[in-house]
Parts: C-alpha cells; sequence; structure tokens
C-alpha cells in the first residue's frame, strides 16, 4: 500500500509538472502578449507608446529570455507564489483562493444531482416492465448529452428566473443562488452517467449469476440492488473521477450565464486577456482536481470489488 | 438503434419547442411606471449589473467602461465637460488660464474641498496626482496620452497650480475633466498601482469605495461630509443614494432579464436587440452616442487596393449605413456623419460627403480603371478589388454589420473578406499590416482623437503620411483659443473624408436601462454614468 502511495505520488508530481509546461508553451505561442494587449485597452485607440509598453512588459519580466521566465516561474510556483495577475495586480493564489469555494460548492451540488439523477434514471429504465417508459428513461441520456449547457442554463434562467422568479438569475449568495447553476452543469454529466450506468446494469443483469439468484427465488429487487448494482457502478464511478475535470470545464460556461465569480469565469477572462500567471495558477488547480479524484476514485474500487487490488492496479486516466 | 433515433428526435424537437415557446410568452405584468412624487428623496440602496469585471477601480488606471462607471463617482476632477455644450465648466478648479501656446495650464482651485479622509484638496495634491498618473506609464492607458509632454506641475500657492508641457497640448484642458484625471488623496498615492486597483482608495467624490471584489461587484457608499460638486449637477453636498452595488453580469440576455424581473435596479451594455422588449415592459432606456472616432473601417492605405483614392472614396458612398442602423442595430445608434461622432466637441456634420450613392462609386471605380471581372468583383491590372476586414468580436453585432456592408458592396463589385480575430490577433494584424481595412472605433471627447488615430506620430491607423493633414492635426493641438481650434477641427475632419482615410459607419452608442424607481442617473460627456444626482422612489 505505501508502495503506491508513493508511486501514485510521484505520478501526480509529474502531472503537474506537465500540465504548467505544457501550459506554459501554450500561453508563449499564442501572438501578443499580455503587456500588448493591456495597452490595447480593449480596442479602443488609446495612445500608449511603444516605450510605455515596453516598460510594462519589461516590469512584468516579458522582456527575459523564455528558458529564464520559465525557470523563474517554476521555482516561484514550488514555493507556493504563483505571482500575480498582470490585467488587476491581485496575488494569483488570492484570486483562487476567492474563486474557488464559489466554484466547489457549484461542483459538489452538481456532481451529486448528477449521481443521484444519473442513477436514478439508469435504475429506473432498467428495472422498469412497462416498454414505454423504458424507452423513454432511456432515450432521456442522449437528449441531456446533445443539449448545449449555455442553452440549457439561458432557458432555466428564463423560466425558473425571470418567468416564475423563483430563483435568483445571478450571484453566488445562499443555497438559491445554487440551484440554477447546479442543474445546468449536472444535466449533461447525470446524462453521461446514467448512459454508462444502464449499460453496465444491462451487462450485469444478463449474467449467469442473476440467473442462479432468479432461480434461488430472490426477488427483483433483491436481485438488482443486491446483486447488479454493486458489479455494475465500477464503469460509472471511474467515469465520475474523470468528470471533475469536465465540471471545471463546464464552469466556465455556466458560471458565465449565471455571473457566478468562480474559478470558471476566471478563466475565461484571464485566458481571453493572455494573463499567463492566472492561466497557469487555474491548470495547476484543475490538474491537483484531476489527480486527487482519480485517487480517490482508485481507493474506493477495492471497497466494491475485492478483486481489484490497489497495490498492483495501474492507475486510472493519470 | 436507427429505428429509435426518429421518434427520439422528434421528442428532443417537442421539448426543446415547448421550453422556447414558454420562455418568449413572457409575463404581462408591467411594474408601475415611477408614480409619486417628482421630489429627489435621500436613502436607497440602487444596484447596477456591468457586463465586464472592472478588473482596476483606481480611476487613474480604470480602462473600461465598465470600470469607469463604478470610479466616476469615486473622484472629483478639476473641470467637468457639459455634454451638451461640449463646454469646459467649473468643478474642484473655480478658474483657469491656458496659456497662448496651449503648453501651459494655470487652475485655481475653490476654497474648502477635501478628500474623504479630510486633508484638505490643494496644489500639492494636484502635483502629487498628475506626477503618479505619468508615474504609472502604460498602466493608465488614458492618462499617458493625456499627459503625454508633462514637464511638472508647478505650486504657485496652496489654491494655485500651473501645468507646464514640453509642447503644445490643447487637449490636456479637457483631459482634466475625464475620471482618468480625477483627483486621489496623497495617502492613497502613496501605495503601489496594483494594491490602488483593488482598493481601499482615498478619494474626492460624493462616493467612498467600500469593497472591491474582483470578478463579482464593487461596493460604493455615500460620503456623508462631501461638500462639492460639478457645476454641471442638480444639487451640491452629499449624494442621494445611501449606496451602490455594480455586480459584474456578463450574459446580456440575463442583465436584461433580471432588470424586467425586478432583481436589479439599473443595467449597462444593452444589446440592441433587447431595446424593444425592454421599452415594452417599461423600463427607461439611456442612451447617448460615444463621443470619439465612430465605428469605422480604417483603410490601410499602404497596400494597393485600399492605397487608391478611388477605392477609397467609391467605399464611403457605396455603404448605406441608414440600412445598418435600421436593421442591424436600434433606434438608439445613429449613422455616421463625420470622422467625428456626433457627441464630440468640434464636429461638424459632413453626411454630404458620406450620403449613399451606389452609381457614383461604380462610376468613381470605372473612370480609376477597375472594371468588373467574371464574377462581378472588379479587376485592375491583374488585382482584383477582393478587401480583407480586420474586426475583433469587442461588441456584439459587429459580424452582422459587417456581413450587410459586405453585401451592400458586392453590388458596386468590391468583394469583403471578413477576418474575426482575438483582440490580441488583430493588434499583431493591426502592427504586421497584413489588412486592407480594419474595423474599430475610439471614444474620447476631445476632438483630438484625430491626431491619436490619424497622426503618422502616434497611432497612424491609416499607415499615410499626409502632411496637410498633419498640419492640421498639429494645429488644433497648439490652438488655446477655442474657435480657431474648432476651425482647424473642421478642416481636419473634412481632409479625412474627402481622402477617405477611413470609412466611418455608425456612432458607438452606450445604452442604459433603468427601472422606474430609478430618477436622474445623467450621462457625462463621455457618456458614462453618473450617479450623484440619482434617487429611487
Amino acid at each position: 500500500m505505501r508502495h503506491y502511495l508513493l508511486r501514485r505520488l510521484f505520478q501526480a508530481v509529474f502531472v503537474l509538472w506537465a500540465a504548467y509546461t505544457v501550459s506554459f508553451g501554450v500561453l508563449y505561442l499564442l501572438p501578443g502578449d499580455p503587456a500588448t494587449i493591456m495597452a490595447a485597452g480593449g480596442g479602443d485607440a488609446t495612445t500608449v507608446t511603444r516605450e510605455q509598453t515596453d516598460a510594462l512588459r519589461h516590469q512584468y519580466g516579458l522582456d527575459q529570455p523564455l528558458a529564464e521566465q520559465y525557470a523563474t516561474r517554476l521555482l516561484h510556483a514550488v514555493h507556493g507564489d504563483l505571482g500575480r495577475s498582470v490585467q488587476s495586480g491581485v496575488p494569483v493564489t488570492h484570486l483562487l483562493r476567492q474563486a474557488l469555494p464559489t466554484t466547489a460548492q457549484l461542483a459538489a451540488g452538481a456532481m451529486l444531482l448528477a449521481l443521484v439523477l444519473g442513477s436514478a434514471v439508469a435504475l429506473l429504465g432498467s428495472s422498469t416492465r412497462r416498454r414505454w417508459l423504458r424507452q423513454l428513461l432511456l432515450s432521456l441520456p442522449s437528449l441531456g448529452v446533445s443539449a448545449p449547457t449555455f442553452w440549457v442554463g439561458l432557458v432555466l434562467v428564463q423560466l425558473l428566473s425571470f418567468h416564475w422568479r423563483i430563483f435568483p438569475a445571478f450571484g453566488d449568495e445562499g443555497f438559491s443562488a445554487l440551484v440554477l447553476p447546479a442543474v445546468t452543469l449536472a444535466l449533461p454529466a447525470a446524462a453521461l452517467i446514467a448512459q454508462v450506468f444502464a449499460k453496465s446494469l444491462r451487462t450485469a443483469l444478463a449474467e449467469p449469476y442473476i440467473q442462479t439468484a432468479l432461480a434461488k427465488g430472490a426477488s427483483r429487487r433483491r436481485v438488482l440492488f443486491g446483486h447488479a448494482v454493486r458489479n455494475a457502478s465500477i464503469p460509472p464511478l471511474t467515469l465520475v473521477g474523470i468528470m471533475a475535470g469536465n465540471v471545471l470545464a463546464g464552469a466556465v460556461v455556466v458560471e458565465t450565464v449565471f455571473a457566478r465569480p468562480g474559478i470558471g469565469r476566471e478563466t475565461a477572462a484571464a485566458v481571453t486577456a493572455q494573463d499567463i500567471p492566472v492561466v497557469q495558477g487555474v491548470v495547476i488547480l484543475g490538474a491537483v482536481t484531476f489527480v486527487l479524484t482519480s485517487l480517490a476514485v482508485d481507493l474506493v474500487h477495492p471497497l466494491l470489488d475485492p478483486r481489484i487490488i490497489t497495490t498492483t492496479r495501474p492507475a486510472v486516466a493519470a | 438503434m436507427s429505428g429509435s433515433r426518429r421518434p427520439l428526435s422528434l421528442f428532443t424537437t417537442a421539448v426543446a419547442l415547448s421550453l422556447v415557446l414558454a420562455a418568449c410568452s413572457s409575463s404581462s405584468s408591467t411594474p408601475s411606471p415611477g408614480a409619486g412624487s417628482s421630489r429627489p428623496r435621500a436613502g436607497g440602496h440602487l444596484t447596477f449589473a456591468l457586463g465586464s469585471d472592472p478588473l482596476c477601480v483606481d480611476p487613474h488606471q480604470a480602462a473600461t467602461n465598465d470600470a469607469v462607471y463604478a470610479a466616476r463617482g469615486l473622484v472629483d476632477s478639476l473641470t467637468d465637460q457639459d455634454p451638451t455644450t461640449g463646454r469646459i465648466v467649473p468643478w474642484l478648479a473655480k478658474s483657469w488660464q491656458v496659456s497662448q501656446d496651449a503648453s501651459t495650464f494655470t487652475f485655481h482651485l475653490r476654497d474648502g474641498a477635501t478628500f474623504s479622509d479630510g486633508t484638505p484638496i490643494d496644489a500639492l495634491a494636484v502635483k502629487a496626482n498628475f506626477d503618479a498618473v505619468v508615474k504609472l506609464g502604460a498602466k493608465s492607458i488614458f492618462g499617458s496620452g493625456y499627459l503625454s509632454g508633462y514637464r511638472g506641475t508647478e505650486v504657485v500657492d496652496a489654491h494655485t497650480a500651473k501645468v507646464v508641457f514640453d509642447h503644445p497640448n490643447a487637449q490636456f484642458l479637457q483631459a482634466t475633466s475625464t475620471t482618468t484625471l480625477g483627483l486621489l488623496g496623497p495617502a492613497s498615492l502613496e501605495r503601489s498601482a496594483e494594491s490602488l486597483c483593488t482598493g481601499p482608495l482615498v478619494g474626492s467624490g460624493p462616493f467612498l469605495l467600500d469593497r472591491y471584489t474582483p470578478g463579482r461587484s464593487v461596493e460604493l457608499s455615500r460620503r456623508a461630509n462631501y461638500t462639492g460638486g460639478s457645476s454641471l449637477w442638480k444639487h451640491t453636498g452629499p449624494a442621494y443614494l445611501n449606496a451602490i452595488t455594480f455586480t459584474v453580469v456578463p450574459e446580456s440576455g440575463v442583465r436584461t432579464g433580471s432588470l424586467e424581473s425586478g432583481q436589479i435596479d439599473a443595467i449597462g451594455g444593452v444589446a440592441p436587440q433587447d431595446e424593444a422588449g425592454l421599452k415594452a415592459q417599461g423600463e427607461k432606456l439611456l442612451a447617448r452616442s460615444n463621443p470619439g472616432v465612430p465605428v469605422a473601417l480604417s483603410a490601410n492605405a499602404a497596400r494597393p487596393e485600399a492605397g487608391d483614392i478611388a477605392v477609397r472614396r467609391a467605399l464611403e458612398i457605396a455603404v448605406d449605413r441608414k440600412q445598418v442602423v435600421d436593421t442591424i442595430l436600434s433606434s438608439s445608434y445613429l449613422p455616421a456623419t463625420s470622422s467625428l461622432s456626433s457627441t464630440t466637441d468640434d464636429y461638424r456634420d459632413n453626411s454630404g460627403l458620406l450620403a449613399h450613392d451606389p452609381a457614383r462609386a461604380e462610376q468613381i471605380l470605372d473612370a480609376a480603371g477597375w472594371t468588373p471581372g467574371p464574377d462581378g468583383i472588379r479587376v485592375k491590372n491583374g488585382v482584383k478589388l477582393d478587401l480583407k476586414v480586420i474586426l475583433a468580436p469587442n461588441f456584439g453585432p459587429n459580424q452582422s454589420v459587417l456581413e450587410l456592408v459586405q453585401q451592400q458592396l458586392k453590388k458596386v463589385g468590391i468583394g469583403v473578406t471578413l477576418r474575426i480575430l482575438t483582440i490580441a490577433d488583430y493588434q499583431q494584424a493591426q502592427k504586421s499590416g497584413d489588412y486592407d481595412l480594419a474595423w474599430g472605433n475610439g471614444t474620447r471627447a476631445d476632438p483630438d482623437i484625430l491626431r491619436t488615430a490619424f497622426s503618422s506620430k502616434l497611432l497612424n491607423l491609416s499607415r499615410v503620411q499626409d502632411p496637410e493633414l498633419e498640419k492640421l492635426l498639429d494645429a488644433q493641438s497648439s490652438a488655446a483659443d477655442p474657435a480657431k481650434r474648432a476651425e482647424d477641427v473642421a478642416a481636419a475632419q473634412r481632409r479625412v473624408l474627402e481622402q477617405a482615410y477611413q470609412i466611418p459607419v455608425f456612432e458607438m452608442t452606450s445604452v442604459y436601462a433603468l427601472s422606474a424607481r430609478v430618477h436622474d442617473v445623467s450621462l457625462g460627456s463621455s457618456s458614462q454614468v453618473q450617479f450623484h444626482d440619482a434617487w429611487l422612489s
């Protein structure tokens, strides 16, 4: 077990370093730099001279050789200093700390909802004897996966906020402000879980041991929950680990629509302005989240299926 | 599997349709119009939705309109500018003199004005502010231009400050009315530029910065001991509102719906397509053209196609500005009538030069040797008249407008290829000159923006060397006499259009919507919202 954890830790460090390095490279390959973008002031004609822009570039260390910039930033990052936002001058760690709770609430709410909703649909769809209901329930996931998040968010806000005035349309204060964004973010995730879970349930229900259980006189419910679910839940669980990263990506859209000042919005703004320190901060945060969730999923696996032993099993999608 | 696809897609469509229909049949209850007394009432908390995060609320560094809306109330300026006449009027300075060559400006300060921490607003504070803005360099993207050639400020006595420039700088007087050159307390100026962005700030205006949370909101409260006020305001002394919260709501549809459903009192950045709906709901619309250079296609005269004045003149009159405004924009927007928009000081109506006349455009092109090719696009000496237009998506309808212009130009045989770029790519293209026409505008209430845009020493958007234009631009910059300056500006405006360095299309417009309970919100000379006289019923 200790050997396993050590290896996972080593892998995690590698993932973090790779994410950091690749994002650094990509940001520097883009045309322009944050100083020029700042001097442009959103496109309006300004009279910032070339010398002044150069001075700004110097101030942010953007005029140093690339290798040196990389080394300096990486060294600082290792010490927990991610630098300051080019645009606002606020330390990146401070920005992230401020935005993280908002996004964490959203992500947790959405994942929980997605798990409940997705499992419910899959279970009901796989167990009902009514053909039409089964058809309906099992076609819902395709609908959920294909509806664009942006559109779903706007429709929900139109109906439940502007029309019926049940939930606020923007902000992140209180539980009621969490409902609409969490539902929007949860729907595609729930659809994915339902799809995968329904398929693995179907496979499990076709196994011989189910026949045996039924033949021994177990009720349909007992067979479903006592035997099939346990075996069928490994694929959706693995999916949950991967989806944690997707939820961060979905937050970019959802937080923009519902005006929640979280990591997603921060990312969108930082990318537009090529605010390198902030983008890299977000990348590191995303990588850490990913590493932690896939570790958690790995550790849960053997609890569900004792045949899986963590010490020999390679990492999931790291 | 393929058998189940059809019912599914029908089902999807049905759900989608029902949701959209439900969303369209919006509530029929209309908010009661602002009944009751029309006398201002003190108190209340106004909420305002901004389209983007201000990023920096330090008035000296505020770089976007949204940042200026939040920062305007924090500082008073030396002067104010009357939005209807363009005249510069007293605010913190009760009077001023401008030297003959417009390089020295002497301001006489009003007695008794103080910063929010109680320190007096004196000549020393004026000097400290201008020195600080110069030190900010490119971090004050507007201030660096306003104070270009700044030699220093002489403190003549406690109430007299003399600002000296290396060269004539007539635009500086108007610049003293802007938010950018508003006065911060000396205590704040000692702090770092970064820390000022998020506050705290010691200001001179009627509102105090309580808190700025990046990405979320800016919270202001009334300054109880405020005694001043611009000579343009309806009342002096403290503002009526107890507090203002600016909340960042990026989606324009969500801003609109939040206003209509009473979740917010006022919004900025109203999209043209939302205006009619808001009006029908009984909300008040507040709109004003942004002063400065209208939204225009700047010709790259260094290229063979746009370098031909015949092509540029044909472009100018082949564009049907009225159709653009009527079909894509709204009644709040005006077709461009000059190389400055109508709210700019010293603007002159030159609509005669820009009148829509496709037949004449074709004649001009024919005469210059551009003859229609097989596909209808004109050709001359093997060069096809297919122009590359670059644009950045900084205004929602940009693309639709240009697609319409593309159709209009096609009718006279001019081809247009649109390249939609990020702001970074746009700048790169502008720098390298890899374009024929560049789409953009520039906001400034002083006509000196013409010099910024066209002087070969500054942005030189059209990449030209035109000694005659340069002479006019320099002349207006060194004219201390307003009448003389107006003449030079008028001539420069005309010169730009006659040479068709730029094809102005429409005037960028700031559109706000207010709920019926909001009164007396005013728009300043840069079309920014001001809240000192505002009150809630």
